[in-house]
């Protein structure tokens, strides 16, 4: 009996809110089946994931670290898709917000952190805007589709930081890792007590503010949301879309860099091959269960990263760290194919019934 | 360079666009219909390590090939779903497939990276053919895929514009509502396609891992799905133009590898970049060159919706 959907009058809010929930449980259903299959028992590993993550103040403290790079990468790419721009680039971006902030430690490490630490900042957001300028020239000017130049880049950056670790910016008393020296003590994020907890997660949460408050309340914010609802309608309002392209894109590389100049400063303390085991593609998933709203991106970040924190943990009981990876797979099918269902209903019918 | 290396490197060149003109050909249907499917990577991640695990453990290569392209269409089948009947986004679906895909590669094949795999595809020299001055090594010393996969680009073109089915297909892709009304099946054609082309992509992962490498490796299709997505647009949607583009960048992979092993001076992780870096700078002249002779595929991307026609 085939699946029909049919318009409902008016969208509806109960489904808006439910999906989001639904696919998180439909997902890790679907994940629990593969576990039965790999022959362990999901309850058990589920519930080592949830308590390694959320039931210790060492590991809400993990949670949270991991949770800083997504929130940021996620607001970053929130802004992109808003105008229907698919930066899918934010990967490579950390990578070379990263990059830029540890060229500046490792160069000009004698400046006390007043001066250090926002330069840092400065060249990694910098770094990360022009990287994110290649596909937003190209698909402003040429029409080249942004998704492709975007992801990518990924590749190029990612070689780009293991050029610079295994070669030029090497530790040479590193006994050969791939990666660069400490940066000196100036370079370092302010931490919370005894934790890893650093600085960022403020100033992330700070920005979801600040973004909110941009897309819902400037002319700018207004302008992204025109477009994003329809680019015909901007142009003939008047809106310089290929502008808009240009700049978005931009902000969106900067806000990604954030993560990596976060990491470098916050966490390793280096610039080093494998920064991140995929913050960019997981923030992807965060933005979009989070329908792209900044502050809701804060706590579903916090899910994430305890989700990440929980995929570690669970590689002592024989469990593959890819499980992480499969459920965010699976929560973003489940998202996506909910979606339909708050703006039709389902009908079972055959084909003959309906053309009657 | 002697003649000897130039065709030893031209035969490596089919060897290495051949991963690429699989899925590549396989996303060109699914295109072709108007399903954009941005899985490539995850369907071919999942296509190799399927491709892999089945040869392993029946010990019959075939086998895993069987698996690799059932694998692909059942991954593409999620997407197929989404994006068709459930009108999904079809970029975020994609991009959804290649993450999910690359988790469970990794997951189904953690226990197996390093075993060694037998039996394997051997070249088999074409008696006659194989015998032809350079053209033979390059073409006819290969192994059996490579030999299917020319069938698959004369079966493909053939299929496209000389079947009625294949005129379906287009109309499909060009105008749903048009197609619809004489009483084309639009949800079928959708659904075959994508699921084709999901199978493709599979059969071009296992390639690497069966063939190419051999070897399971995690991730190690390492961006080649974006690359054969762009080599769609690049080969303007036809399958000899797409062919023609596999084999330019298989010729770039094993420019990059020989140059590596001569020793050359420029540092490996540059040469690395080279395929990515191109595929940007081939897209943009190809986007410029499609605006004045063949497009994209008027539907693709859109869900097609009768209420809205």
């Amino acid at each position: 009996m085939p699946m029909h959907f049919s318009k409902r009058l008016e969208t509806s809010k109960s489904a808006r809110i439910l999906v989001p929930f639904i696919s998180v449980l439909l997902a890790l259903l679907a994940g629990s089946i593969l576990l039965l299959l790999y022959g362990k028992d999901p309850l058990v590993v589920f519930g080592e994931m949830l308590n390694s993550a959320f039931a210790s103040t060492y590991g809400i403290s993990e949670t949270l670290v991991k949770a800083i790079p997504l929130m940021l990468a996620a607001l970053a790419i929130s802004l992109a898709f808003r105008m229907k721009l698919w930066n899918i680039g934010a990967e490579g971006q950390i990578y070379m917000g990263a990059f830029g902030a540890s060229g500046v430690a490792l160069f000009f490490g004698h400046l006390s952190s007043w001066i250090l630490l926002p330069l840092m900042t400065a060249a990694g957001m910098l770094a990360g805007a022009l990287w994110a300028f290649i596909p937003g020239i190209l698909r402003a000017r040429l029409q080249v589709n942004e998704t492709f130049t975007s992801l990518l880049l990924n590749y190029v950056a990612i070689l780009w930081v293991d050029y610079l670790c295994y070669g030029p910016w090497k530790d040479p008393k590193g006994s050969n890792f791939p990666l660069t020296p400490r940066f000196p003590d100036n370079a370092t994020l302010p931490t919370m007590g005894d934790t890893r907890i650093h600085l960022g997660l403020l100033v992330a949460i700070l920005l979801a503010v600040a973004l909110w408050f941009l897309i819902r309340s400037t002319r700018w914010g207004f302008e992204i949301r025109v477009i994003g609802e329809s680019w015909d309608a901007a142009s003939y309002a008047g809106m310089n879309i290929g502008r808009n392209i240009v700049l978005v894109m931009m902000v969106s590389g900067a806000l990604a860099a954030l993560a990596g100049v976060s990491e470098v400063t916050g966490i390793t303390h280096r610039l080093q091959h494998g920064l991140s085991p995929g913050y960019g593609y997981s923030a992807i998933i965060v933005a979009w269960l989070a329908r792209l709203h900044p502050l809701a991106i804060i706590p579903v970040a916090v899910l994430f990263g305890g989700l990440l924190v929980g995929g570690y943990s669970v590689q002592t009981e024989g469990v593959p760290f890819s499980i992480a990876l499969i459920i965010q797979g699976l929560i973003l099918f489940f998202l996506l194919g909910g979606e339909i269902f708050v703006t039709h209903r389902l009908i079972w019918k055959r084909q003959k019934e309906l053309r009657s | 360079m002697s003649s000897f290396m130039i065709v030893d490197f031209l035969a490596a060149t089919v060897q290495a666009g051949t991963p690429l003109l699989l899925a590549a050909s396989g996303e060109m249907m699914a295109e072709r219909s108007g399903i954009m499917n941005l899985g490539v990577e995850g369907m071919m991640l999942v296509g190799a390590v399927s491709g892999y695990l089945v040869t392993v453990l029946s010990g019959n290569h075939w086998l895993g090939v069987v698996g690799a392209l059932g694998a692909g269409a059942l991954m593409a089948l999620i997407h197929a779903f989404i994006s068709i009947t459930l009108r999904g986004n079809q970029v975020v679906s994609g991009l959804a497939l290649t993450i999910f895909g690359s988790g469970l590669s990794s997951f189904l094949g953690k226990n197996f990276v390093g075993t060694p795999l037998h039996p394997r595809f051997e070249a088999i020299p074409i008696p006659g053919l194989a015998k032809i001055p350079v053209l033979g090594p390059i073409l006819f010393k290969q192994d059996a895929l490579i030999y299917l996969s020319f069938l698959l680009v004369v079966l493909l073109y053939l299929i496209l514009f000389r079947t009625s089915w294949g005129l379906a297909l287009r109309v499909t892709g060009e105008a749903p509502a048009a197609a619809d009304a004489s009483g084309i099946n639009i949800t079928r054609i959708r659904y075959l396609n994508t699921v084709l082309g999901g199978a493709l992509a599979g059969l071009g992962g296992a390639y690497l891992s069966l063939v190419y490498a051999p070897s399971w490796i995690e991730g190690m299709t390492a961006g080649r799905g974006w690359i054969a997505v762009a080599l769609v647009i690049f080969g303007m949607w036809s399958p000899i133009k797409v062919m023609a583009g596999a084999y330019l960048f298989g010729g770039v992979e094993a420019l990059t590898f020989r140059l590596q092993t001569m020793g050359v001076t420029v540092s490996p992780f540059f040469l690395q970049m080279l395929p990515y870096v191109l595929t940007i700078v081939v897209l943009v002249l190809a986007v410029q060159r499609n605006r004045q002779e063949a497009g994209p595929p008027a539907a693709l991307g859109i869900p097609y919706d009768r209420e809205e026609r």
